[in-house]
């Protein structure tokens, strides 16, 4: 007991302390792999974290009109986050509180987030902070039924709906990952993580022309730390969505005995496998441009659509 | 090689009902071309697959043959009619894109309620696959119906023909082999036909889409 208990302490530290930093570095890798492809030179891969810390060092500032949601919420967003990278299996399949690492707890400590970033954006009822509240409810409420039938589909092999539960099965039959089931799965899931984490196909984390933003319309009103506490709740998301992904697809070299080794190791494949996936992400980017809002259904209905044929293959293909 | 054969098959036979779908997900003609294509492919897979399981040559020569019909030429005289109007788009299907991916999910979900039944008959690892077929089919027709463009209609009845072709792989495995060469010969006919009174349709009245046909001409 005692050693499991040193060792799901550890686990769970190093993921939200992993997750802390590297999400925003992923946001830098992705922007630099853009900036290339394009021809700049980009901000290097660590600008997010200055970013970071610059924003920390500025002072508190509210709207006239804002109540005590404006204040609270950067706080929600950012603890949902980090409470569902506690328990998620990224750097061990073990953490802390794992046996509560279900699929239906950690969308629902997403959704509790991105609810705080709406409510945040409505709060001062400016044009701008409702409109994109407005979006990102409407493309949340589009997303989520895919992301939940494609977990099922992977449940279903797995017999359980706990996410250390799949990785570790995942781990015991290799054969699974290239199963029909599994990837298409894998293709409603990557189409839903790029709605939630609003990259470019959905969303333009660029630009603040008004007609399309809609992330970065709610989070307008925020300034100095607040708007740190904002964007490292977003980052550390984007964190937690891709070394999901990339845990579901791959699952070796995630820690799954109590050694001190086998969490470096862990930490370190975390890394290289997000890093991976954040890559993909931003060559999608590249080759893509943004789809109207009203073209956005089409492209969540057959996120959608992939998760059901992968349900309906996991249970034909048995 | 058991485990290979069995991975193999349930990967072409989900290729073949996620090309349907893709189907009626994307809108350019270019694109639908290359959906059918895979689908040919995967088709043909699932035949050789199979074949090389049961050593049935009859099975690989209609393998190959799918191959060539399904996987090349069928989509290569698609192409040329594509070419013919590269920036045609399916702009107003009558159910619109994202009603008739929901439309798929469920007509996938129907054939594998019924399908399981029929599958149970005999239970095996390829007949357990019979239901994505019935999909394969459904999907066909749902496109043929609410699709407007004449493109579209001829991908519809080819992936009725794809959807009937994968079932018979994987119930029965392959009706004997003169059957499926006078279906795969068929279906390359209606091709041709249907391309040649595309391109007549488009220099009579400037229009593939069959709504827009309502009078009679000399």
């Amino acid at each position: 007991m005692g050693v499991t208990s040193w060792y799901a302490w550890a686990s769970t530290l190093l993921q939200v302390a992993a997750v802390a930093v590297g999400g925003p570095l992923l946001m830098g890798l992705m922007a630099k792999v853009k900036a290339r492809s394009e021809g700049r030179v980009g901000a290097p891969v660590v600008q997010p974290l200055r970013d970071l810390r610059k924003l920390l060092g500025k002072e508190r500032l509210h709207a006239r009109h804002s109540s005590v949601v404006l204040a609270l919420a950067p706080m929600v967003i950012l603890a949902s986050t980090a409470m569902a990278v506690a328990i998620s299996p990224l750097v061990s399949t073990r953490p802390l509180l794992s046996t509560s690492g279900d699929i239906l707890v950690i969308v629902y400590l997403l959704l509790t987030g991105s609810a705080a970033a709406a409510l945040g954006g409505l709060d001062v009822a400016t044009a701008f902070g409702g409109m994109g509240a407005s979006r990102a409810m409407t493309i949340g409420a589009l997303a989520e039924p895919a992301l939940l039938v494609a977990v099922i589909a992977m449940s279903i092999q797995s017999r359980t709906s706990n996410l250390g539960g799949i990785v570790s099965a995942t781990l015991a039959h290799p054969d699974w990952v290239l199963g029909p089931s599994r990837l298409l799965a894998l293709g409603a899931l990557v189409i839903v993580v790029i709605a939630e984490t609003g990259r470019i196909p959905v969303d333009n984390p660029a630009t603040h022309l008004e007609l399309t933003m809609i992330h970065e319309a709610m989070v307008l009103e925020y300034a100095g730390p607040e708007l740190a506490v904002t964007s490292l709740g977003e980052a550390m998301r984007l964190g937690l969505l891709f070394s999901l992904v990339a845990n579901l697809i791959v699952p070796w070299g995630i820690a799954t005995r109590p050694t001190a080794l086998a969490l470096v190791a862990g930490v370190v494949f975390l890394g290289l496998k997000a890093a991976a996936v954040a890559l993909g992400v931003a060559l999608i980017e590249v080759r893509s441009a943004k789809l109207r809002l009203f073209r956005l259904p089409e492209l969540l209905a057959g996120g959608f659509v992939l998760s059901v044929l992968a349900v309906v293959t996991g249970l034909v293909a048995r | 090689m058991s485990s290979t054969y069995v991975g193999t098959l349930e990967l072409a036979a989900g290729a073949v009902l996620l090309s349907s779908v893709m189907t009626l997900w994307r809108r350019g003609v270019g694109s639908l071309v290359s959906m059918l294509r895979l689908q040919g492919l995967a088709l043909a897979v699932v035949a050789i697959d199979l074949g090389a399981h049961e050593r049935d040559r009859a099975l690989l020569v209609t393998g190959g043959l799918v191959l060539i019909v399904k996987g090349l030429v069928v989509p290569a005289l698609l192409r040329r009619v594509a070419r013919r109007d590269p920036g045609s788009r399916e702009s107003n299907p009558r159910v619109n894109v994202p009603s008739s991916l929901v439309f798929a999910a469920a007509l996938t979900v129907l054939s594998y309620v019924v399908g399981t039944r029929i599958a149970a008959l005999a239970p095996g690892v390829a007949t357990d696959l019979a239901p994505l077929g019935l999909a394969t089919v459904l999907v066909g027709y749902f496109m043929l119906v609410t699709r407007r463009r004449a493109v579209s209609k001829i991908v519809g009845l080819l992936l009725v023909d794809n959807g009937i072709a994968l079932m018979t792989f994987l119930l029965t495995s392959g009706v004997p082999l003169i059957v499926e060469l006078g279906s795969t010969l068929d279906v390359l006919l209606v091709v041709v036909v249907l391309q040649f009174l595309m391109v007549s349709m488009g220099r009579h009245s400037r229009t593939e889409r069959l709504t827009e046909m309502k009078a009679l001409h000399d």
